[in-house]
Order: C-alpha cells, then sequence, then structure tokens
C-alpha cells in the first residue's frame, strides 16, 4: 500500500500533469485511509461541497448532501479513528475509479486551477457493497509551492435518491 | 402463517405495560396489518401545501405503503387523492411533483379526470354502453381520500371513515405546529431547501421512539457529537463558535440536562421532549429577525413564542417536527425491515434567510445519508433489527419511570428521561391498530 511521497513542483505555475497527477494522489490517500495526509491536501479556507440537487449552484440556501469546511472535514477523521465510532466497526473500505482528470481551466494569474474527472466510487461495509458514479470538479491553487484543494465538488449521478449511509469520503 | 390477521386479542397481547413483543418489528404480517388497519385508522401527514401553490399542481406520496397524491383543484382547495387510474391500476403522475394543467390524464389509455378525481373523459366511451358502467368502481373516478384536514398548511388525511375526528385524534398537541408557523413574522411556512431522503434497513416505529429517547445522545453520539467537542476545545481562545458546532455539540449534555429538560404526553401517543428547555435553547440570536418579530406580534407575544423551546414533537404514527429549527421528519414504512426517512425543511415566510441556512446545516449535520449523527443512529437500529431474531428474549424492555398510573394520564409534563412516550406511542399503536376489528 506504500506509495511515493508528494512530489514538489517544478515551478510555481502547475502544468496539467501536475495538475492530474494531483487529483489521482487524492483518490488515492482516501482509498489507503491516510486521511490526515489527506486532509493536508485542503487550504485551511476549503470546502467539501456534495450537492442534493442536479445542477445545484447554491450551497447556502438549498440543502447538500455535504457543505463543510476544514473543521467538519477535520471532525469527520478524528471521529474515524474513535475508540466508540460504533458505525465503524468494522470500518468501511473503498474504492475509486477515475477517469484520466480534465483540466478545464487554468488562470496563473488568479493562482486558479480547475478540473474535472468522472469516477465510479465503491464503498463497502460488511456484507453490503455499493457503486456510487460521480463526477468530481477540483478547484485548485498554489499555497507555498505545494498544490491546495480550495473546493472539491461531487456531484453524484443520482444525487437525489435515497441513500444509506455514505460514511467514507468520494 | 397467520398469528395476528383478524385476532385482536393476539395483537394487543404484543403490547404490554412494560414491553412490547418483538413481531411488533420484524414480523411481516404485523407490519401488513399496520397498513391495512392502523395507518388507515390514523390522521397521517401528507405534505405541506406550498408544495402545490397553483391550481393543478400536485405531489406524489405515500399513507403507509399507499400511493396517493396532494393535488390543488381548481377551486383552490387542496385534495387528496388516490395516484391509480380506476381503469388498470396504472400510477397516473409521471414525476414526483409537478402541475398537471386542469386535469390528470392516464398515460395508458387516456382516461382523464378532474383535479378532485372525478371522471371527466374515456376515449372510445360507447363501447361501455349498456355494461352497467356507471354502477362499476371504476366510473367513481380517481378515489379521493375523503378525510382530509388543512392546518395552517399541514395536510393531513384519513383513509377510513371510522376513527376519531381531527381534533380529537391530535388534540392539544397542534400548539407544536402553532408555534413553529408562529415563528415567521407573518404566520406562514413554506416547504425550502430540498428533502433529505434516507433509506433506513430497520423499522420505523424505531425511529418513531428514538425521537423521544434521551439516553441515547451522549452514548450513541459520543464519536460525533464527542468529537466535535473535543476537536473545538483545541481552537484558539476567542475564536467565534461556529453554526455547525452550536448544533452538534449539545448532543453531548449529561443526563441531568435531559432529565431537567423534560417530556409531555398527550393525548393518541402524541408527545415531546424539551418542555424546559432543549437542545436548541442557546443558538446565537440571527440578526434582525427578534426586531421583526417584535414588530409583528408585540414584544411579550413574540418573546414567547422565542421562548418555546421544544425539542423533538412527535405525532402519533410517524412524523416528528422540530419548532425551532423548522424541520419535519417523515418516517416512511416500506417494510417490517425498511423505512425511508424524509427530512422536510421550511422557510420562515418573511424572517431572515440566515434562519433557513440555519435549518438546512442543521438538516445536512444530523439527518443526512452522509451525516456522522445520521451513522451513529443507523448503526444502533440495524443491530437491533438483527438482535431481535434472537430466541432468548421476545421482548423489548420499555420499563424506564413506569408509573402503574400512567395509562390515561394526558397532558402531563414529566422527567425528561421517562420511557413513557414510547409506551404511550404503542398504547396508541393498540387502539389504531384493533380498532374496528
Amino acid at each position: 500500500m506504500s506509495m511515493v511521497a508528494e512530489a514538489p513542483l517544478k515551478n510555481a505555475v502547475p502544468t496539467d500533469q501536475e495538475l492530474i497527477d494531483f487529483v489521482v494522489r487524492e483518490a488515492r490517500l482516501i482509498d489507503q485511509q491516510r486521511f490526515d495526509e489527506w486532509l493536508d491536501l485542503y487550504a485551511d479556507d476549503a470546502f467539501y461541497w456534495m450537492p442534493l440537487e442536479w445542477n445545484q449552484t447554491d450551497p447556502r440556501l438549498t440543502c447538500s448532501l455535504m457543505y463543510e469546511d476544514k473543521l467538519l472535514l477535520s471532525i469527520r477523521v478524528e471521529r474515524l479513528k474513535g475508540a466508540r465510532t460504533f458505525s465503524q466497526k468494522p470500518k468501511s473500505r473503498c474504492h475509486h475509479v477515475l477517469q484520466t482528470p480534465q483540466v478545464d481551466s487554468r488562470d496563473a494569474a488568479a493562482n486558479s486551477y480547475v478540473t474535472w474527472t468522472p469516477m465510479h466510487y465503491v464503498e463497502t461495509r460488511l456484507e453490503e457493497q455499493t457503486l456510487y458514479a460521480a463526477w468530481a470538479t477540483h478547484h485548485i491553487s498554489v499555497e507555498n509551492g505545494r498544490l491546495k484543494i480550495k473546493l472539491k465538488r461531487v456531484d453524484l449521478i443520482n444525487c437525489d435518491a435515497a441513500f444509506g449511509n455514505i460514511q467514507l469520503f468520494m | 402463517m397467520t398469528r395476528y390477521a383478524g385476532n385482536a386479542a393476539a395483537l394487543r397481547g404484543l403490547v404490554r405495560d412494560q414491553e412490547v413483543h418483538r413481531d411488533v418489528y420484524v414480523s411481516e404480517e404485523v407490519f401488513q396489518l399496520e397498513m391495512e388497519h392502523m395507518f388507515p385508522n390514523s390522521w397521517v401527514y401528507v405534505g405541506h401545501d406550498s408544495q402545490v401553490p397553483n391550481a393543478g399542481d400536485y405531489y406524489g406520496t405515500t399513507i403507509g405503503t399507499q400511493p396517493i397524491l396532494l393535488v390543488r383543484h381548481t377551486d383552490g382547495t387542496v385534495k387528496v387523492l388516490h395516484n391509480r387510474c380506476p381503469h388498470k391500476g396504472t400510477r397516473i403522475t409521471s414525476e414526483t411533483c409537478g402541475n398537471t394543467g386542469k386535469f390528470f390524464r392516464c398515460p395508458y389509455h387516456a382516461w382523464s379526470f378532474k383535479t378532485d378525481g372525478s371522471l371527466l373523459a374515456i376515449p372510445l366511451k360507447k363501447g361501455y354502453e349498456n355494461t352497467g358502467f356507471e354502477q362499476s368502481h371504476a366510473a367513481t373516478g380517481m378515489a379521493p381520500v375523503r378525510h382530509v384536514r388543512n392546518y395552517r398548511g399541514f395536510v393531513f388525511a384519513k383513509i377510513n371513515d371510522g376513527g376519531l375526528d381531527f381534533e380529537e385524534f391530535f388534540g392539544e398537541s397542534l400548539s407544536s405546529f402553532d408555534n413553529m408557523i408562529d415563528r415567521s413574522p407573518v404566520g406562514q411556512l413554506k416547504v425550502a431547501g430540498g428533502v433529505l431522503r434516507y433509506m433506513h434497513n430497520c423499522n420505523w416505529k424505531m425511529l418513531v421512539e428514538n425521537q423521544t429517547d434521551t439516553c441515547h445522545p451522549m452514548v450513541a453520539h459520543e464519536s460525533s457529537a464527542g468529537t466535535v467537542v473535543e476537536v473545538w476545545k483545541k481552537a484558539p481562545p476567542g475564536t467565534r463558535k461556529p453554526m455547525a458546532v452550536e448544533i452538534i455539540a449539545p448532543f453531548m449534555s449529561p443526563y441531568e440536562f435531559f432529565e431537567n429538560m423534560g417530556i409531555r404526553i398527550w393525548d393518541n401517543g402524541h408527545g415531546h421532549t424539551g418542555v424546559h428547555h432543549s437542545i436548541h435553547s442557546d443558538y446565537s440570536a440571527i440578526p434582525g429577525y427578534f426586531e421583526k418579530m417584535t414588530a409583528a406580534y408585540g414584544e411579550e407575544r413574540a418573546k414567547a413564542i422565542l421562548g418555546e423551546n421544544r425539542h423533538n414533537t412527535v405525532y402519533f404514527p410517524n412524523i416528528m417536527i422540530k419548532g425551532p429549527i423548522q424541520l419535519l421528519r417523515h418516517f416512511k414504512p416500506i417494510a417490517a425491515n425498511k423505512t425511508l426517512v424524509e427530512s422536510w425543511t421550511f422557510q420562515l415566510v418573511d424572517a431572515p434567510d440566515m434562519l433557513l441556512e440555519r435549518t438546512l446545516m442543521y438538516n445536512r449535520l444530523i439527518n443526512a445519508p452522509t451525516s456522522i449523527v445520521g451513522h451513529d443512529d443507523l448503526e444502533m437500529y440495524e443491530r437491533a433489527q438483527e438482535g431481535l431474531h434472537s430466541n432468548a428474549n421476545e421482548w423489548v424492555n420499555l420499563q424506564r419511570l413506569y408509573s402503574p398510573d400512567e395509562a390515561g394520564q394526558t397532558n402531563v409534563a414529566v422527567n425528561g428521561t421517562s420511557e413513557w412516550p414510547m409506551r404511550h406511542q404503542f398504547r396508541a399503536w393498540t387502539k389504531f391498530m384493533t380498532m374496528g376489528m
């Protein structure tokens, strides 16, 4: 399960390949349950957004499945380690299959890069295995020579369906 | 094998003063009898009239497991119709909600119906001449649910003719709806923000019971709320407490908090937690809101409305509302071991948007399939649904703070950790299950 450490950016402006590698690495850290390292990929003012509605534009006055800042994400990560986190006894596991991310926009002056990644995500616990199909949109910027996620948006193809537990991160 | 059909005595035997038999949760036969008797004998929540503001607007839902729809008739009233074509049974509406115009049209053979359900037209009607069609079931159109009440926007329906009238069924308990609605400066709510739908592999009554179960939060939610408290302790001194922490942290309040919070018992299985205070009491004020309330109601009345901090009000059989945060949870039965939980949110008309923002944050943090608090609860329900198959003990204990004189008492406030509300729900369950048997 080992994995090479994060490679430093070669230049101040990331290449498309560096952005793609970053998105792939994020998914791999989740699948390997290296959640502290995963959280470190997020900027301090980052949000993780999973809309509830198809083509949702507003996270504030329309409900979402998740719209979480780094504090809430860190609470999730801490909870997963907890001795009395009964819904994670036994633990869930997950698996991402990503299509190669596409770099949708790059604006070096604004330090803003956006990628789009269709994916299949499997979450499993005990006898249950559930497949989700989604598109991940990453809004990325460079901070102190490292790529950081400012916003990760996960649009489920069936965002308005009735789900059972979704306990890890897509 | 049937044990309970047509056997009121056997059904009554499932509920004792201090315990209930596991079959109320695990037996498919008991579940089917709930659908045939208990739900049709009760006033069941259908939807909110803001979901169908204009003539022809409809919204499809269920009473028990029966498909129905709520529709705004041309005369402005709301009707509740069985959502099946009287011809071959086809579900009439294509979408969950929409506008049908002046009439419904079945997509199979084009029979059409007015929005009160009455038959409008049939193609090739001649083919029914001299067949006695006028006397058929089909000629009556889409069958309306005859007993419908719109209470300040909240629509309830009762399928059976027998049973209690609306006022008798709800009695004093409507005060929780009143308080939620009065929190709007113009006394009006609107469904807003979208509905969270969460599938549970457990019996619907486990969810209803859990709404007044005040001995579980500090245990089952230690993983979520406890972690919130621990993580928040590490915040630099002077950091403003985020809304999310205000919402989740009170779940870790100690037993004394919940004991003193109080529980009120009304007739027919209704009741609420949070008589004196609740986990919703200490939310930050929303700028501009109190001023609007004062302007609308006067200061004294505004304070009285906002000073009420009821926690969970359970309406038998299958909804719960939270007045202070304008939320309604609908526990929709699907099978003995399967329940769809819908969590609906409301906007207080003419109040600041920030209230809706908080309501939506509460809903996604607590009631979403992605919610860590939801994960804690569902794990317990599913373990119970599984554990009840043990033959070592066929009974579920509901004895906490039992008093032999409690049956028949109504509108009383008691210790907030009592399991009286659950015993009370099961007394109502027996009553409406066996009514007319």
